[in-house]
């Protein structure tokens, strides 16, 4: 607003949305669940917790506190070197962020410049030489400290090397929440701009939005994003915000579409006319404030929807890369650990993901009913 | 009131629960009576309770938050239905008693057929059997005046007008012979014509099954042609009842006293239309009764000239054809400065269309509007923005009108900051200011929101921001034709005092022939796109040439008429 309003400004919709949800019990404990949620991704994404998650704490499996030393693992664990080469098959997660940097220091550090041409070959293969390279670095260097530091039991378990499950799922929730909500924006703010223009023009422009639309809505959204992928050929957590971005709008779209559709024939919307106001003006300072509300709704259904959709893609091995740890990786690795009776990884992740998915959604809801703009 | 009566409400109290601390009695302790054989009218405003009454009636007020309070007797037949569960009220409901909304086109079911609707009632309370309830079904549509009924029974709700929709819903609501018929406003949403035909129809059919009829309304002119005895209502309470004649030749009350004198009259013209608080102040009558002149002459300097307008509209018909429809036909007149041009007509007639294009919000087919003599239908949309300025329209629904996402004070604001008045936005806030107080609203309206104020008030708003680019011409289309009768005089006052200090120029649609004498100097006639009739108010009022006009002026109710103080 280009003056001063003092405070006797009336409450607009969200103030007075927010006064209705502060009343509603299930919002409230469902929101303290979200925020605590994003709290620790936040906290977790700033180094503060999880830092440490790669380091092998406990022995192989480790089973929870709670449940006691497993009665087959101490065997493993007093016998290290045999459990050392089996985890020797993956690169050892110490130096997650960057193991081609890592790998290239350690490697010139100790071969010098000759090693040049050996790491151009590396390039294009990434996983495998390097963990060979640093699986040999780390039996020299710091088999003697990790076992040292190696428990019986975690609080919440270990997985297959050991790494604690707990800060496993917490790290992996900075993955799998930021790539939910990255998309999810994404997503709402193509649907929105592209449903806006399309019900506000009509015409052709309604018709050629429409067939991208069709055209979107016609194959299986899962091949879709399967076949975006493939496409992008590239492994990274801001190529499945892409993925997710470009296939999900589309809801978002017909929904924003026929809100302004009906919003462009309302009066309000043909007095901003007859005071003069452009199109662009009425559609985004005029309508849309009265559309907010359902694209804010979207975006939550959006989200709780992408979460899943992450954790489905990191499940079938198409999503994040596997030097980053989410909930899909985690149910991946789960798979197989299952058949040999090692439950908790599954348990975290799966506990992880409904419990913010239910209160995702039960938040949603309860937005919906606050924001019902029947404000009379 | 003494006479046998076949409904008594007694002590009726009705409580709206708002949220979990606060409720609204909503019919604060009533009572009345609904004798046999006779028509009762509930009369109030917006607020007054007189839904919610007939409501209570017949147990349809919602669960989750309304209460009936103990103590309320509402007397059918020996028992207290307030007292009923559903499924005994369910009996007694269609069969005994049965009830007509205000609108047919959400009454009716849009995907069955009026028949199928009718018959599935007959078969219901009757328990008639397929081919005597069809037969029945004929029998009824013929006597509520449906045209070939044996035809029009399969017709779908949409296949009908909506003066035949409430039709079949006065048909379904007697075909049962209810002893009592409640209409909640049956005519409003209706066309002066149809409605003179409606409430003809319904006094009719009262007189033929000698039953009684409950009319509620908020139009004391409606009931005074079919009344035999009046409640009125406000805030909740019953303000006055009596029989027809004593209410409205020599009311009590100050309210019913101002609800009769609020409403413009075709007779006279005072300077100033009396309001409520005229009478509510306990009498301080200084109402200026003076008459006022009307009328246009030769000599007055013309604003606006319209030559030849017309409006087509397309539908698509087939694969590749289109449907033309000539909304507007070769409308053409003139505007002088500071008077008004009052344009009437039925639904349908074109005279919204009129309006919307002359504001370009539609875009002409054909026709030139000189302004000032230049022709502001062929000016590039860059150009007529310095001309959009000095034409504002106000529009119907006060609650659609205005962004409800905006504070007024950004209402009022944005206009002026598009086309640069004042220099900063100071200057603009202290000009809303000046506008709030010109019509009549406090300053602390600024920071509020439309959904805070009722709907003379949201009228203000909108007549602000019009006011806001200092128009010329302001087109109001049916600006009034949603509030109160009360609240409509006072917002008649506005314009005309309004137009008094700024010499503006109005365009005044409306389907009120007597709202629209009273604020025209000249009035136009439209029917199905064309102008039927064009002259001064008073002379097409007591002299009107067209057949057309005289059907209309015929349709207007009188109110009462024999022979009291108008």
């Amino acid at each position: 607003m280009p003056y001063d309003v003092p405070h006797t400004v009336s409450p607009g919709l969200w103030v007075l949305a927010w006064r209705r949800l502060r009343t509603d019990r299930v919002a409230m404990i469902s929101m303290a669940i979200v925020f605590a949620f994003l709290v620790m991704m936040v906290l977790s994404a700033s180094g503060l917790i999880a830092k440490d998650w790669g380091v092998e704490s406990g022995v192989n499996y480790a089973p929870p506190s709670f449940l006691g030393e497993d009665l087959e693992q101490p065997k493993a664990a007093k016998d290290t070197a045999p459990a050392r080469s089996s985890a020797a098959d993956a690169p050892t997660p110490l130096d997650i962020k960057d193991p081609l940097a890592d790998a290239l220091a350690e490697i010139r550090g100790q071969s010098g410049k000759s090693a040049g041409s050996a790491t151009s070959g590396a390039d294009s293969d990434i996983v495998d030489p390097l963990a060979d390279v640093m699986a040999e670095i780390r039996a020299k260097g710091t088999t003697a400290t990790a076992v040292a530091a190696r428990a019986a039991t975690l609080p919440f378990g270990g997985d297959k090397w050991g790494r604690d499950v707990l800060k496993k799922t917490i790290k992996g929730s900075e993955t799998s929440i930021f790539v939910g909500l990255a998309g999810a924006l994404v997503a709402t703010f193509l649907g929105t701009v592209f449903g806006a223009v399309a019900g506000y023009y009509g015409k052709w422009t309604d018709d050629l939005f429409n067939w991208f639309y069709s055209v979107f809505t016609s194959m299986p959204s899962l091949l879709l994003i399967l076949a975006v992928a493939a496409v992008l050929q590239q492994k990274g957590i801001l190529t499945i915000i892409l993925i997710l971005g470009l296939t999900g709008w589309t809801g978002v779209f017909r929904l924003i579409r026929s809100e302004y559709l009906k919003h462009k024939g309302r009066e309000y919307v043909q007095a901003a006319d007859a005071i003069g106001a452009s199109n662009a003006r009425r559609m985004f300072v005029h309508i849309f404030p009265n559309v907010s509300h359902v694209v804010l709704v979207q975006l939550s259904i959006l989200t709780v929807a992408f979460i899943k959709f992450e954790v489905i893609l990191s499940f079938l091995g198409l999503g994040v890369p596997v030097d980053v740890v989410s909930w899909g990786s985690m149910l991946n690795e789960a798979q197989n650990e299952l058949i040999l009776g090692k439950w908790w990884q599954l348990a975290a992740a799966g506990t992880a993901m409904a419990l913010l998915v239910t209160a995702f959604s039960l938040f949603t809801d309860s937005l919906r009913d606050a924001l019902d703009p029947k404000l009379k | 009131m003494t006479m046998d009566s076949l409904l008594s409400v007694r002590d009726l109290r009705v409580n709206f629960r708002l949220d979990k601390a606060t409720t609204f009695a909503a019919v604060k302790g009533i009572s009345f009576e609904i004798p046999r054989n006779a028509t009762v009218a509930l009369v109030g405003e917006s607020g007054s309770g007189k839904s919610v009454t007939s409501l209570s009636i017949l147990g349809l007020l919602p669960r989750e938050n309304a209460t009936v309070l103990p103590g309320s007797e509402i007397m059918y037949g020996g028992r207290n239905l307030a007292g009923l569960s559903q499924a005994e009220l369910q009996a007694l409901r269609g069969k005994d008693i049965s009830m007509i909304f205000q609108e047919p086109m959400t009454s009716l079911n849009p995907v069955f057929t009026v028949g199928f609707q009718l018959i599935e009632s007959l078969r219901l309370h009757l328990g008639l059997g397929p081919a005597a309830a069809r037969k029945r079904a004929i029998e009824v549509l013929s006597e509520v005046g449906i045209p070939d009924p044996e035809f029009r029974i399969n017709a779908y709700p949409s296949q009908m007008s909506g003066g035949q929709q409430q039709r079949v819903m006065i048909a379904m609501a007697i075909a049962c012979e209810p002893k009592l018929l409640i209409a909640d406003e049956p005519t409003t949403a209706l066309d002066v014509t149809i409605q003179k035909q409606i409430l003809d129809l319904i006094a009719e059919l009262q007189r033929k099954h000698r039953m009684s009829v409950l009319f509620i309304t908020h139009d004391l002119a409606v009931v005074g042609e079919i009344a035999d005895y009046v409640v009125v209502m406000r805030n909740g309470e019953i303000r006055e009842q009596g029989p027809a004649q004593s209410v409205f030749e020599d009311p009590q009350d100050p309210y019913t006293k101002a609800l009769l004198q609020c409403r413009p009259r075709l007779d006279r013209r005072p300077v100033r239309l009396p309001v409520i608080e005229d009478f509510m102040d306990g009498g301080a009558h200084a109402m200026n009764l003076n008459e006022r002149k009307r009328g246009i002459a030769a000599a007055d300097p013309i604003i606006l000239e319209v030559k030849g307008l017309g409006k087509d509209f397309y539908s698509r018909e087939g694969l590749f054809g289109r449907r033309k429809f000539e909304a507007v036909k070769d409308v053409s007149f003139k505007l002088p400065k500071g008077k008004t041009l009052g344009l009437v007509g039925e639904s349908g007639s074109g005279k919204t269309t009129v309006g919307l294009t002359l504001m370009r919000l539609h875009e002409a087919s054909s026709g030139q509007a000189l302004f000032e003599g230049r022709d502001i239908l062929a000016m590039s949309p860059r150009e007529f923005m310095a001309y959009k300025r000095r034409i504002q329209i106000i529009f119907q629904n006060p609650y659609a009108s205005l962004n409800p996402r905006m504070i007024v004070g950004q209402i009022l604001t944005e206009p002026m900051q598009i086309h640069g008045i004042g220099a900063t936005a100071q200057e603009r806030t202290e000009l809303a200011f000046e506008l709030l107080h010109k019509v009549g609203l406090p300053e602390v309206s600024f920071y509020k929101y439309p959904h805070e104020f009722s709907g003379g008030q949201r009228q203000r708003i909108a007549i602000a921001r019009c006011l806001t680019l200092k128009p010329d011409i302001l087109i109001c289309d049916e600006s009034v034709s949603a509030l109160d009768v009360s609240v409509q005089a006072q917002v008649l006052n506005l314009l005309q005092d309004l137009q008094d200090e700024y010499r503006l120029s109005y365009i005044f649609i409306s389907h009120d022939l007597a709202v629209v004498k009273y604020i025209s100097d000249e009035i136009m006639v439209m029917n199905e796109g064309a102008i039927v009739e064009i002259a001064n108010s008073d002379d097409i009022y007591s002299h009107p040439r067209e057949a057309y006009t005289k059907r209309l002026l015929s349709s207007i109710p009188k109110g009462w008429h024999h022979g009291n103080d108008g």
